[in-house]
């Protein structure tokens, strides 16, 4: 099967060699000669097999969007799902933590386990404080910037506990989303009103509030500049040692910069899983190299 | 140069300038209509505004309305401005809980999807619904014995005419605008930031509560603003379910409970009663009257109008 669509791919020209390591602390354009750009960090130590997706299988009334999908989801280890538009990606995401099912007429096969757990087993809203997700768009919630964190802690619509009582964690998620010292004089004012690489990444503090095991990022960047997506691609790059991230981007440049693993989906099926190491070096399948090539040839 | 060139350009392009004489009738006669209309509206703030500021004197606020022959002695309008206050305070607070939560369910729930469909003609029935109709029902529902103890009861008979049982009904007048108004402003917030509230292991009543509402809340003010404005101008259920008594007719002695369950007015029960049409005969206090409520009624598009510019700096998501 060839790839009928030229995949939208934003062509970087002259990619060069880093002579030495970046020191503008932007490794993209600091790099001089090599084809590929620096990557943050590297993989953990350690990973542990968090999520087990096998044999998923997501359609919409009888339009099939995710074919057969199997692979595992790693804390240490940063995911990134690639594809030309309308491959599944955001569906594969959305399955899960079960977001799916809120969408009428989509119906899923096949097993998806969380800690050798059926999802499907598991209380969704349980599930979803394990899983937590953060969308394209900057989506904060109209409250305060305190507020939209101890949202999250606080049960269901609860106003309890009381903002002493959540301070702390509060603190923390922002600390961990690296907004702490940016907002602190400002957690009170309304979320709505910071500039949209702040919303993102307080839509991150959020997202991490809960203390999940996965981050689900679906295109966190794609609404954002240049310097809010490096922060953010920082920040990923930070959070792969205690949480599984799984990040769909349409950047291969950032997927490059930030994934350990990459996952190459095209019409709803997935066409090769492999280290990003290999799937930017050597992909073995003709269809991930002609849509890689198309970013770094 | 540049410029010149783009304007004599435009110019030739002017759509009208290829125009049948037929089409450009119509644009004139549209224009004309426009005109007209707003001349007819202009004239009835000015009308009223002179009216208004001749006859209006503080001291028609602060007394009572009474029987008299000459405009000295019939008295100000106090009660019927109270009864304005209260009338359109009681059928705000039905008509705001219940239009947040039809508007809550229909938006966000909707199911079963035939009895959403139902409810919502029901609604729109209610908003085309002349109110002379819904009084003249509201008037038989009240008049039955199981529901006198919310009006007054004499000889065994119910009169079916208070303040509960007018802003009952009026409540339904105001209720289509906020229902319209708060679904209006739920569907507007993008289902992302549903999804966002669900994704954090968020219910949807949670979800609603505390992100939704919220969020709607400057469209939930648009309409009861709209709404109380509907309320207060309303004659029809007044006098039908009020009385139109002008002054309070305390059911009883019991101090608030006995004023709510006796008869009184509104300012447009007084209008009407000191109108040309009327019984009053003291044209003067009528146009005092309106001026005051045609105040009220401009305040409270004012202050939609406020909401509104305020909200849409404030609530705006990508
Ligand atoms: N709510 C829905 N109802 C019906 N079909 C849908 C729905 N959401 C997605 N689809 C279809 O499922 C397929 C996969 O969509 P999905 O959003 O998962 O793609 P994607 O890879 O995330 O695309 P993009 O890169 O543009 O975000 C598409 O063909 C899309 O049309
Ligand atoms: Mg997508």
């Amino acid at each position: 099967m060839e790839l009928r669509k030229p995949p939208p791919v934003r062509r970087l020209t002259g990619y060069e060699v880093p002579s030495s390591p970046p020191s503008n602390g932007n490794g993209l354009h600091a790099a001089a000669g090599f084809r590929l750009p620096a990557r943050l960090g590297a993989p953990s130590m350690v990973a542990i097999d968090r999520m087990q997706v096998e044999e998923l299988s997501v359609s919409y009334g009888h339009k099939p969007a995710v074919q057969s999908v199997s692979l595992p989801i790693r804390q240490g280890e940063v995911l990134a799902l690639i594809g030309p538009s309308g491959c599944g990606k955001t569906t594969l995401l959305r399955s899960l933590n079960r977001l799916t099912e809120l969408t009428r007429g989509a119906s899923l096969r096949g097993r998806i386990t969380l800690d050798d757990v059926d999802v499907a087993h598991m209380d969704a809203t349980a599930l979803r404080r394990r899983v937590t997700m953060v969308f394209q768009q900057p989506n904060p919630f109209p409250m305060s910037v305190f507020d939209n964190v101890a949202y999250v802690l606080r049960e269901q619509a609860s106003r309890r506990p009381r903002r002493a009582a959540v301070q702390g964690a509060v603190h923390e998620a922002l600390a961990r989303a690296g907004l702490l010292d940016e907002m602190a004089g400002s957690l009170d004012h309304p979320a709505l009103r910071l500039s949209g690489g702040q919303q993102q990444r307080l839509c991150i503090a959020r997202a991490l509030a809960a203390n999940p095991q996965v981050l689900l990022l679906d295109e966190p960047c794609s609404a954002l500049d240049p310097v809010s997506t490096r922060l953010i691609e920082e920040l990923i790059a930070k959070l792969r040692e205690d949480v599984a991230v799984v990040i769909v981007t349409h950047n291969l440049q950032q997927a490059y910069r930030v994934a350990d693993y990459v996952a190459f989906m095209y019409l709803g099926e997935l066409v090769e899983y492999g280290s990003a190491h290999k799937m930017f070096g050597s992909p073995r399948e003709q269809r991930t190299k002609e849509y890689i090539g198309g970013a770094f040839g | 140069m540049s410029t010149a060139i783009t304007a004599s350009a435009r110019r030739h392009e002017r759509p009208t300038a290829s125009w049948r004489l037929t089409d450009r009738l119509g644009l004139g006669l549209a224009w004309l209509l426009g005109l007209l209309f707003c001349a007819i509206a202009g004239a009835i703030v000015v009308f009223f505004l002179i009216e208004g500021v001749r006859y209006l004197r503080p001291a028609l606020l602060v007394t009572n309305p009474v029987a008299g022959v000459s405009q000295g002695e019939t008295g100000g309008f106090l009660d019927p401005l109270l009864g304005t206050v209260i009338i359109g305070a009681m059928a705000m607070a039905i008509a705001i809980p219940v239009g947040v939560a039809i508007a809550v369910w229909l938006s966000e729930f909707g199911r079963p999807t035939l009895m959403a469909r139902v409810a919502e003609s029901a609604i729109e029935m209610m908003a085309g619904e002349p109110a002379v109709v819904l009084a003249l029902f509201g008037l038989t529902l009240f008049e039955l014995p199981a529901l006198g103890f919310l009006s007054q009861t004499s000889h065994g008979v119910v009169l079916g005419q208070s303040f509960f049982a007018a802003a009952a009904l009026l409540s339904l007048v105001g209720l289509p605008l906020v229902v319209a108004s708060t679904r209006e402003g739920l569907q507007a917030i993008p289902a992302h930031v549903r999804e966002a509230s669900y994704a954090l292991g968020k219910t949807k009543i949670a979800t609603t509560r505390r992100v939704l509402l919220p969020a709607a809340r400057p469209s939930v003010i648009t309409g009861s603003m709209l709404g109380l404005g509907r309320v207060i101008g309303d004659t029809a259920i007044v006098l039908l379910l009020l009385g139109g008594t002008l002054t309070f007719q305390p059911a009883n002695s019991t101090p608030v409970l006995g004023v709510l369950r006796g008869t009184g007015d509104t300012l447009t029960g007084y209008m009407y009663y000191n109108s040309p049409a009327g019984d009053g005969n003291s044209h003067s206090k009528a146009y005092a009257a309106a001026f005051v409520l045609m105040l009220i009624v401009l305040a409270l598009n004012l202050g939609v109008d406020v909401v509104v510019r305020r909200s849409r700096r404030a609530v705006r998501w990508s």
